[in-house]
């Protein structure tokens, strides 16, 4: 050890040994975050390198608008003898093969790869729009029950204990249960019960069946709502608890009654921040693939919700007819089963072996995905902002 | 309306609390309070803290019911001699009759207007032209109206302190009420901001009874015409104020007012 110098200054002395682990704990939890950034930024890079020269075009409109716009289709590549690859759909194949004639080699088809990606877009934003709306209105009514209603005490904890318990419910589990609760023995009005039908209600001009909604955007919608119901109650409850006492206990003093104070001095204040915890509500409905498998998701489906035969209206149809068929039809949308994004990634993806053409669908569909959750993200983002400005105590 | 004020009547108190024993949970924080308050009197509540004279305070319009485990243990608080934890009585119009003014003046974050006819609102008055009224009426009368008549749909967080809290009072008589109670209403101003509120104070004397909690003496010997000294949860004190600092009776009182117990 070097003899320790002596000097007048009472501060100096030799605590190298506390400096070094300081250093070194400093250094361990900065890594530790490099670690995080680097990660999130390789996960970003990959997915914009591979999927935006699907999704975006060097040349005027600058998009693939045939990506956005088309049902997915089976890819047919139809290669010649000098071994270029001509890529077409089932249509033109054979076209294409007339027009080689000797010099056609081999053909192969590669399900779903091709066309564009419209189906699976729209079914995941009917079924985000169908589960966030459900939670939100669950998840909230059940918030404001718990934080302005409810009296502290065991039930309490035991209501929160199983908030808790139900965000560590794994999502396929939620799928389970949502062909079990919502496919399967939900209620429905019908004519006539199915054979299925658990137990039904007569009521004379119709008949109330539980035999399920089959699989449909309403049962995905439902499913995912449950899963994330617990991020928006345990949220929105918190941001109800940060609206200060003093205005409940104002607006009562004021004689309102407490579905007054909290209509009018409590949930604008938290709404803020209920849309924020709605946002990660969003991303995560949109994101799940296991709870839709078996409530909502097709592999493959050839028509959009709404292009659903009808049968025609005679030409002097009333007004009222039209106007039936189109309520009828917008309702429709949500009784049929759709393609989802997070559902047709992993079609694409868990194909084996697995070759460019597939794999450049699926990097375009996950591109296109992030972009959307993303831009709704954002959008929920500015909406908060807008509101906070507007509240501020 | 102050005209429609009933005239004191020195037999009969307004409110009058009767061994009055109050609970949070297991823990008693008021033991047998027995006190008159006369209408048209501003009483204030003086004592340490935790002496129980906010909770007294805050049991006059019930707003205590708001916390999970409080509890009357036994004993009344009358009003006109009226039971206020009867099961009867309607907790909402007892609060119209009895406006609060907080310690930390809280307006919401509304426009000024709005904070004035809260109250109305809430009680379904919707005719634009009575709202207007009111909250001229009510804003001229906690002297807010000369300061805030050019912007009254500007949000009120803007106003500075003392600005806020005289509106939470114009917001707390635009009911109207016959009482108002006031918890502390000076101890978040500056002096300048506390002189303006006294004033008002003295401004209002007689249109309402007061019932004002305060750890400020000088102001206890400003504005109150009774004082009443509470200590861990019981009234020790009760008298006209000036016999209160001058000659009290008890010696915690007398320790208290000179400084020497807290």
């Amino acid at each position: 050890m070097n003899p320790v110098p002596i000097n007048d200054n009472p501060f100096a002395g030799d605590n190298s040994g506390i400096q070094q682990r300081e250093t070194a704990a400093r250094w361990a939890l900065r890594i530790g975050s490099y670690i995080v950034v680097i990660i999130t930024l390789a996960i970003m890079l990959h997915i914009f390198v591979k999927g935006a020269p699907v999704v975006f075009r060097t040349q005027w409109p600058f998009v693939n608008t045939q990506f956005l716009t088309e049902l997915p289709a089976t890819l047919h590549v139809i290669e010649d003898q000098q071994g270029n690859h001509i890529e077409t759909d089932v249509n033109g194949a054979d076209a294409v093969k007339k027009k080689l004639g000797d010099n056609f080699r081999a053909e192969k088809t590669i399900s779903y790869s091709g066309g564009g990606i419209l189906g699976p877009i729209v079914g995941t934003a009917l079924l985000v729009v169908v589960s966030v709306g459900v939670a939100l209105f669950l998840g909230v009514a059940c918030a404001i029950y718990l934080s302005e209603y409810a009296r502290h005490g065991k039930f309490l904890e035991m209501v929160r204990l199983a908030i808790l318990n139900l965000a560590g419910v794994p999502s396929v589990v939620f799928g389970l249960f949502g062909l079990g609760a919502f496919v399967l023995t939900a209620p429905r009005f019908v004519d006539v019960p199915a054979e299925r039908s658990v137990f039904s209600i007569p009521f004379g001009f119709t008949t109330l069946s539980f035999e399920g909604w089959d699989t449909c955007v309403l049962s995905g919608g439902f499913t995912l709502a449950f899963v994330i119901l617990p991020v928006i109650i345990t949220a929105s409850e918190q941001c109800l608890q940060a609206v200060p006492q003093g205005f409940r206990e104002t607006s009562m003093a004021l004689g309102a009654t407490r579905w007054q104070t909290i209509r009018y001095s409590v949930l604008p204040f938290a709404t803020p921040g209920i849309l924020t915890s709605s946002i990660l509500g969003i991303a995560r409905a949109a994101g799940e693939t296991a709870p839709i498998m078996f409530t909502a998701a097709l592999a493959f489906k050839d028509k959009l919700p709404w292009q659903k035969d009808l049968p025609p209206l005679p030409a002097d149809a009333s007004i009222f007819a039209h106007w039936e068929q189109s309520v009828s039809r917008f309702l429709g949308i949500f009784t049929e089963s759709v393609q989802a994004l997070p559902y047709h990634i992993y079609t694409l993806a868990a194909k084996i072996p697995q070759n460019e053409y597939a794999e450049r669908a699926q990097y375009g569909s996950v591109f296109v995905f992030l972009v959307l959750v993303a831009s709704l993200a954002a959008s929920s983002v500015l909406l908060r902002k807008r509101l906070r400005a507007k509240y501020r105590w | 309306m102050a005209a429609e004020t009933p005239a004191s009547t020195a037999a009969e108190p307004l409110i009058q609390v009767e061994k009055f024993n109050y609970a949070y949970g297991d823990n008693q924080v008021l033991f047998d309070v027995d006190l008159n308050m006369s209408s048209e009197d501003v009483t204030a509540l003086i004592g340490p803290s935790g002496c129980g004279k906010s909770t007294l305070l805050r049991s006059i319009n019930r707003i205590n019911d708001l916390v999970d485990s409080a509890r009357v243990v036994s004993g009344k608080i009358k009003i006109d001699g009226i039971d206020l934890y009867a099961p009867d009585v309607d907790v909402i119009s007892l609060r119209r009759n009895v406006g609060m003014v907080f310690q930390k003046y809280n307006p919401f974050p509304r426009s000024i207007f709005e904070n004035a006819v809260y109250g109305l609102r809430v009680a379904g008055v919707k005719d634009r032209h009575d709202l207007e009224e009111a909250a001229e009426r009510s804003l001229r009368s906690a002297a807010l109206w000369d300061e805030v008549k050019d912007r009254l749909h500007e949000v009120a967080t803007g106003l500075s302190g003392g600005q806020q809290q005289r509106l939470c009072i114009a917001r707390a008589i635009a009911l109207q009420p016959r009482i108002l109670l006031m918890d502390e209403p000076c101890a978040a101003l500056d002096p300048i901001a506390t002189a303006r509120i006294e004033e008002l104070i003295h401004q209002l004397r007689g249109q309402y009874t007061f019932v004002i909690v305060t750890h400020n003496m000088e102001q206890a010997k400003r504005i109150a015409d009774r004082t009443a000294f509470f200590y861990k949860g019981r009234l020790i004190e009760e008298d006209d104020t000036m016999n209160i600092f001058n000659h009290p009776r008890d010696p915690q009182t007398e320790s208290y007012i000179t400084g020497r117990l807290t």
